[in-house]
């Protein structure tokens, strides 16, 4: 499983008297970038709550970054396959928008005059048709790169025209709203949401797989009679699993949500309004249970299947993949179509969000996601790169984004802050991966 | 992997049977880049059990006649009977399909994957539920690594971080373990140490007696002589003779690399 991530299993060269900090990371065979990146963000975090005084580390901040991250987030997912394979996609951002509109007429103008206005099956049908036209046009960019040749930067390039022009043509430049209401909870309002009582239990369930994925993978290693961790990093390791899902889940139950708006969501769910105080909770964001289940299929494809052990071999070695009878040109038109799904699935959340779908929506995405999955390392020249660093990646610009809103910065003097960031986590990728020999 | 490959019986294998069907028969290929006619109209065969070396001097065109066997080029013209029969070879998947494997002068291997994942890229094993099972690959190449080259320990480590004697036990790896029927080695040997080229010659050995049929790439005359049943000599693209080693000297193959002559002595209905 190497293929996910080089630095995972090339130890730190074995100093000794480097510390019981970096033997404790080795023993629990923690990967040093996983934990840099967790290190960065941590610091942007703490920088910006002691400039605002304490208004960064909040609930509600947190609950709003975490919604607004999930976006990128997804596309950022995908683009790790496309850049692993020495390609990019600079049309997300238009097909987001591009599928966006689509999305929005399908369920403003035509679904209701077919099964009736405001009918359940609207917003599936919605995203149904949605994710299968992104992963078509995905999959047609990605035919004229695999099988014609052309480089993806130009036809991506193509597209970002294409789709940013073609989105105007579905309405004539008109914004769509309001969107249905169901499709609207997946934006992530206060409405949303998970709630107090399903956030903790989709946080039990989390942790009970965690640990139960902890405990098959150490019983194979011994079947196979591999070397495994000692129990005291494996219980530290359970620890840390469990205490990261318990503290984020707490965070996001702590947002309270406004009294007025709480009667709304319970008047609008035919529920009983009590009379004194209402105590509902946001919990933890429909965006992001979306962006969860994305990155853990995404992960477990990267890991666990042939295709991304194919997607990891082609970026590492073209011709060897080749040679190995890997159908690399097929691949190709694979890994766009994937990425045009997700960039659907980017679509739904972000019209959903904005409750409308403008004509620009999605514009400079493109630029985002590129920028999530290389300061989440990675590696623009081939076969390394990893779904979770993606994330955080996405994670990081965010949280830089919101924290110079807030502390007031302006506008341009923001992109060259983010611009400076991505190069420079770029260059300290490298320099990492020079000093490990990755 | 079959257990018996690796015991060490060390009497040489028997001399090869060449009366029934040839395992390979390469018809008159050819194979232009451009204007550059790498390969020109070359006939070579190979029978079960055989090892047949190719020779000739840098650029003579062996790497490229062979990858028209193992199907990473397509010849311009020319024929592939694999036991007697046409075979239709258009790309490398093909090739697997007849068995045939191939040690890839360049190794072809991906560099940011382990030992484990480029030994069976293209074929990996799998758990009941379709997912890429690593723990069973892991195992399974510490098996044969541990008898190709027991010094092998960076089985986690991306092939990258290997030296070259590593990476190229890796490629042999690859193409033995499959159970061929086929098997290409171009120049194999090239990084290996002393005692890791004794271990490949061994190989060799074990897998002629199991019946494999192996062309062998090798700039190295002493130990073409030592290891193969017969050489292929090429010159510029074009084949200039092949001959049994039985029948030959070192100088006489020299003479045939540098010259392009063929000796009096050689066997004449094996000439082309
Ligand atoms: N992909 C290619 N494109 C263009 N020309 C090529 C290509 N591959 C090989 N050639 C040319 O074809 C000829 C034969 O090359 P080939 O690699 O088959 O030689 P070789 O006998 O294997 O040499 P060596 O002993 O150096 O490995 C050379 O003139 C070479 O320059
Ligand atoms: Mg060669």
């Amino acid at each position: 499983m190497v293929q996910d991530a080089p630095a995972e299993t090339v130890r730190a060269p074995a100093k000794d008297g480097s510390g019981g900090f970096m033997r404790a990371v080795r023993a629990l065979d923690i990967d040093l970038r996983l934990l840099g990146m967790i290190g960065a963000l941590l610091i942007i975090w703490l920088v910006f709550d002691l400039v605002t005084g304490g208004r960064f580390l909040t609930p509600r901040n947190l609950f709003n970054l975490s919604v607004q991250t999930a976006s990128v987030a997804v596309m950022a997912t995908g683009m790790v396959f496309v850049i692993v394979t020495r390609h990019i996609d600079l049309s997300v951002g238009s097909l987001l928008g591009f599928l966006g509109m689509i999305m929005g007429t399908l369920q403003l103008h035509y679904l209701p005059g077919l099964v009736g206005h405001g009918h359940w099956s609207i917003w599936i049908v919605t995203i149904l048709a949605g994710v299968g036209a992104g992963a078509l046009i995905g999959a047609a960019q990605g035919y004229v790169i695999g099988y014609l040749a052309v480089p993806a930067f130009i036809v991506t390039l193509g597209g970002l025209l294409v789709w940013r022009g073609a989105a105007w043509w579905v309405t004539g430049g008109q914004t769509v709203a309001p969107l249905d209401p169901t499709f609207s909870l997946l934006g992530g309002g206060a409405a949303g949401t998970l709630g107090a009582t399903w956030s903790w239990a989709l946080a039990a369930a989390a942790a009970t797989g965690g640990l139960l994925l902890q405990y098959i993978s150490r019983r194979r290693k011994a079947a196979h009679g591999f070397p495994v961790k000692p129990l005291w990093a494996e219980i530290a390791m359970s620890f840390i699993i469990v205490g990261v899902i318990v503290g984020l889940t707490a965070v996001m139950v702590a947002y309270p949500v406004p009294e007025a708006a709480a009667r709304r969501i319970l008047a609008a769910r035919g529920e009983a309004i009590p009379e004194g105080p209402i105590n509902m909770a946001h919990g933890i964001a429909i965006p992001v249970v979306i962006l969860l289940v994305v990155a853990l299929v995404m992960t477990v494809i990267a890991r666990r299947t042939r295709f991304g052990r194919y997607v990891f071999a082609t970026g590492g070695n073209p011709d060897a993949a080749e040679l190995s009878g890997i159908n690399t040109r097929l691949l190709t038109v694979k890994i766009f179509a994937l990425m045009g799904a997700l960039t659907a699935i980017a679509a739904v959340i972000a019209s959903a969000r904005l409750g409308a779908v403008g004509n620009d929506l999605g514009t400079l995405d493109e630029l985002r996601v590129i920028a999530a999955a290389v300061i989440g390392g990675t590696a623009l020249s081939g076969g390394i790169g990893t779904i979770y660093g993606a994330v955080l990646g996405a994670l990081i610009m965010q949280s830089l984004q919101s924290g110079m809103a807030m502390v007031g910065v302006d506008a341009p003097l923001q992109s060259i802050v983010v611009g400076l960031v991505l190069v420079l986590a770029v260059l300290v990728d490298i320099l990492y991966r020079r000093r490990t020999g990755a | 992997m079959t257990d018996e490959l690796f015991l060490q019986p060390q009497t040489p294998a028997p001399a090869p049977d060449r009366s029934g069907t040839p395992l390979v028969e390469m018809r008159d290929i050819h194979l232009s880049f451009g204007g550059v006619k790498a390969v020109d109209g070359v006939t070579i065969n190979l029978w079960p059990g055989e090892v047949v070396g190719l020779l000739g001097h840098n650029g003579a065109g062996k790497s490229t006649l062979i990858k028209v066997l193992s199907g990473a080029y397509r010849a311009d013209a020319g024929q592939i009977f694999i036991n007697g029969e046409k075979a239709t070879i258009q790309n490398p998947r093909d090739a697997r399909r007849y068995h045939i494997e191939t040690i890839y002068q360049t190794l072809a291997l991906a560099d940011n994957l382990d030992a484990a994942s480029n030994l069976f890229l293209g074929r990996e094993l799998t758990t009941p539920l379709g997912f890429v099972d690593d723990d069973a690959m892991e195992a399974e190449t510490r098996k044969i690594m541990a008898r190709l080259n027991p010094n092998f320990r960076k089985l986690k480590a991306p092939v990258k971080a290997l030296s070259g004697g590593q990476r190229q036990s890796v490629a042999i790896a690859r193409a033995v373990y499959f159970n061929a029927k086929i098997l290409i080695m171009d120049e194999p040997t090239a990084a290996l140490g002393v005692q890791e080229t004794k271990m490949v010659a061994e190989l060799i050995q074990e897998l002629k007696r199991q019946g494999l049929g192996i062309f062998l790439i090798d700039h190295d005359i002493h130990q073409v002589m030592e290891m193969c049943d017969r050489a292929s000599v090429m010159k510029n693209g074009q084949l200039v003779g092949t001959v049994d080693i039985a029948d030959v000297t070192e100088d006489d193959l020299l003479g045939m690399i540098i010259l392009g002559k063929t000796p009096e002595r050689a066997a004449p209905e094996t000439v082309q």
